[in-house]
């Protein structure tokens, strides 16, 4: 079966497995194999000869109205965890851009949120979790039990072994909807501010426009949010939309996204604009437009994201968006955020400083603009975030997470490096 | 709430209609083959909200213990308002052509065993006079075609016994509703490469649950296999068998 990660590059031919129950499920005797969710991460992080599609590994096994806890299998999406529990006033304690990603893609991506500067990582409000190791055996990791084995398996991209269930908590809310609040900034100087002074929103992320230059370099609409308070605990009832064909390569160029950007940011008019709206579209304003990834064509989209530290933040963010902007290359909807503290898993990818992602169709010329925006990335001492990878140097990779070593090792104590391999992990020299 | 019966409960299209009377706090008793899978299921459905969920492994080949199974789902809900047939198999059509008894065997399961249930579910909704009995026929069961034609010949059953019990117990208040589903992308179906007119299992249910509160009488999901069936039918035989279909 072909299979591809939601870049749709490269696209690959695999074995995939469709386990109905976790006892079913087999992992010896295959030396690439890798666990893989709703297949949301964008570059070749779930692929492998052998894939372990954990569609059917979704239910729930237990919740705790009292605390909001709640255990299921690995292959529960954060939609459903959505669907049921928003009614009775519980909410993701944190959660990425699409809902159409797993609970175990979630802890394998160590996924972060617009709350990452207070709440930090999906794993943070992980409790527990249910691995298989390369052996077949099943143990319970947590942050007293196998704590070493949680710490690297938390953003360990599936490559300790298969996340089977997982014990989480759920946020209260008292309303399904946003108070938000957005912000227009002229350019770079100014959204920096505004993050500053806003950093005890629970919720804040800015759209940043990475093709204009000049003065209007950087310009932004910074997005805050809280939950409301309501009473009003709806899903939506909106259908998304479907994506029935690839958009021709060049759609997208300069010239059309330029277009756009310019348009998006003009469409607010208010310096400050205060407005109530429901969770899916603060949260997850693509999931709306399924196989939007259709957008950049058949050649397929990467998105590079990174994060650099604080003490380079501004300088070093305008310098790497003045090369983006100069290879006239980048998407709309470039995404620009805050993070908070690392926290103690090997391979996680937030760390205090300013993150920045957007999407670059493939095209001839993207990979060795990617490669010296790498350098510019880590001579800062930063990083590029693994889920969304597909063609960064195991040097690049080596120098970004400083514990990568420690992760390889062990990898190798439990017998991980023989079963589970993606083509990103063997890229990676891992 | 309502009180659910749903027999073959660990097919892909139940198990995601089971989630949406989960959701509605509805009263659900399961029947599926494979126990373990089942006690998953039913803790899953309860976390999902029902009121509460039963469940017992059975065989449905064993037709003689059809109506103690139905009578103890019957005394354990209180009362059954809605019933979903979902149990089935995927033939291999190439075996069946050679050995007879797995053409027995394969009309045992998708059609012998339904129509055993639906002998005792319709007296007992005819003398309730009121509920809803929903079936998954399939829309190969409106035309044989090579391919596949010991399983169409079985919904086919299926879908006409149907029709006449929708006929009988009209006059009782009483819903029959056949759901023909076209190609759905389930545990049953992993082998088949998927193209543009596949749905997953929660459209379906979806579509199901739909029918059932419309109170309608046949219903094909997704809606567009209303349209693809009528020109399958309507193509004379004398043309049709020439194809390779």
């Amino acid at each position: 079966m072909d299979i591809s990660g939601w870049g749709r590059y490269p696209v690959i031919e695999a074995k995939v497995d469709l386990p109905q129950t976790p006892g079913s499920l087999v992992v010896s005797g295959k030396d690439s194999l890798v666990a893989r969710g709703l297949g949301r991460s964008y570059g070749d992080s779930s692929l492998a000869a052998h894939v372990l599609d954990t569609r059917y590994l979704d239910h729930f096994l237990a919740f705790d109205e009292e605390t909001g806890t709640v255990t299921c299998e690995a292959g529960v999406s954060l939609a459903e965890v959505l669907r049921v529990f928003v009614p009775r006033g519980w909410f993701l304690p944190v959660t990425p851009g699409t809902k159409f990603v797993t609970v175990g893609g979630a802890i394998a991506s160590d996924v972060h949120g617009k709350n990452h500067h207070v709440d930090g990582c999906f794993s943070d409000h992980v409790h527990s979790f249910r691995l298989m190791l390369a052996d077949g055996k099943t143990v319970t990791c947590s942050r007293d039990e196998n704590a070493e084995l949680f710490h690297a398996t938390a953003g360990g991209m599936g490559l300790t072994g298969v996340i089977l269930e997982a014990t989480f908590g759920l946020k209260r809310i008292n309303s399904a909807y946003i108070d938000e609040i957005v912000l227009k900034a002229a350019n770079l100087d100014e959204v920096f501010g505004l993050f500053a002074e806003h950093q005890s929103a629970t919720y804040s992320v800015a759209w940043i426009d990475c093709l204009s230059t000049g003065d209007s370099l950087g310009r932004s609409l910074l997005m805050v949010g809280e939950h409301a308070d309501d009473g009003r605990l709806e899903l939506s009832r909106k259908q998304g939309l479907p994506m029935p064909v690839d958009l021709p390569g060049p759609t997208l160029n300069r010239y059309t996204i330029s277009a756009f950007n310019t348009l998006y940011y003009n469409r607010v008019q208010r310096r400050r604009t205060e407005r109530t709206v429901h969770y899916e579209p603060f949260f997850y304003p693509l999931d709306g437009i399924h196989n939007w990834n259709r957008m950049y064509g058949k050649a397929g989209f990467t998105q590079y994201q990174f994060v650099i530290p604080p003490e380079s933040g501004l300088e070093g963010m305008r310098d790497i968006i003045r090369r983006i902007a100069a290879s006239g290359k980048g998407s709309f909807l470039a995404v620009l955020k805050a993070f908070g503290d690392a926290n103690a898993n090997h391979l996680s990818f937030p760390m205090r400083g300013y993150t920045l992602a957007l999407d670059f169709r493939i095209e001839d010329g993207l990979f060795p603009l990617l490669d010296k925006l790498d350098a510019v990335v880590h001579d800062l001492g930063g990083r590029v975030y693994l889920s969304k990878d597909v063609r960064m140097s195991e040097a690049t990779f080596k120098r970004g997470y400083a514990r990568w070593k420690e992760f390889h090792d062990l990898r190798v104590r439990y017998g991980a490096d023989r079963v589970f391999n993606s083509l990103q992990s063997a890229r990676l020299g891992l | 709430m309502k009180k659910v019966l749903l027999i073959g409960a660990t097919s892909a299209i139940a198990e995601a209609t089971a989630r949406r009377f989960a959701a509605a706090g509805d009263r659900l008793f399961l029947l599926g083959r494979n126990a373990e899978r089942l006690s998953t299921i039913a803790v899953d459905l309860q976390v999902r909200g029902a009121e509460k969920v039963h469940h017992q492994a059975f065989d449905a080949n064993d037709f003689a213990g059809h109506p103690d199974l139905l009578q103890k789902a019957l005394d354990t809900l209180g009362g059954i308002d809605v019933v979903l047939i979902a149990h089935g198999t995927l033939p291999d059509q190439k075996a069946c052509e050679k050995d007879f008894a797995r053409t027995l065997a394969e009309f045992n399961t998708n059609a012998l065993s339904v129509i055993s249930m639906l002998t005792w579910l319709g007296n007992h909704f005819e003398a309730q006079g009121s509920g809803t009995i929903a079936v998954i026929s399939s829309v190969a069961g409106d035309r044989g075609r090579q391919s596949n034609y010991v399983y169409g010949s079985a919904k086919g059953a299926v879908s006409l016994f149907l029709q006449g019990l929708r006929n009988r117990l009209h006059p009782a208040g009483v819903q029959v509703l056949t759901i023909k589903p076209g190609f759905v992308d389930t545990p049953m179906t992993a082998e088949f490469k998927k193209g543009p007119l596949w749905a997953v299992p929660d459209t379906v249910a979806e579509g199901i649950v739909r029918a059932i509160d419309k109170h309608r009488n046949v219903v094909y999901l997704p809606f567009f296999w209303l349209f693809i069936m009528m020109i399958i039918r309507s193509v004379p035989e004398v043309i049709f068998k020439r194809a390779k279909l």
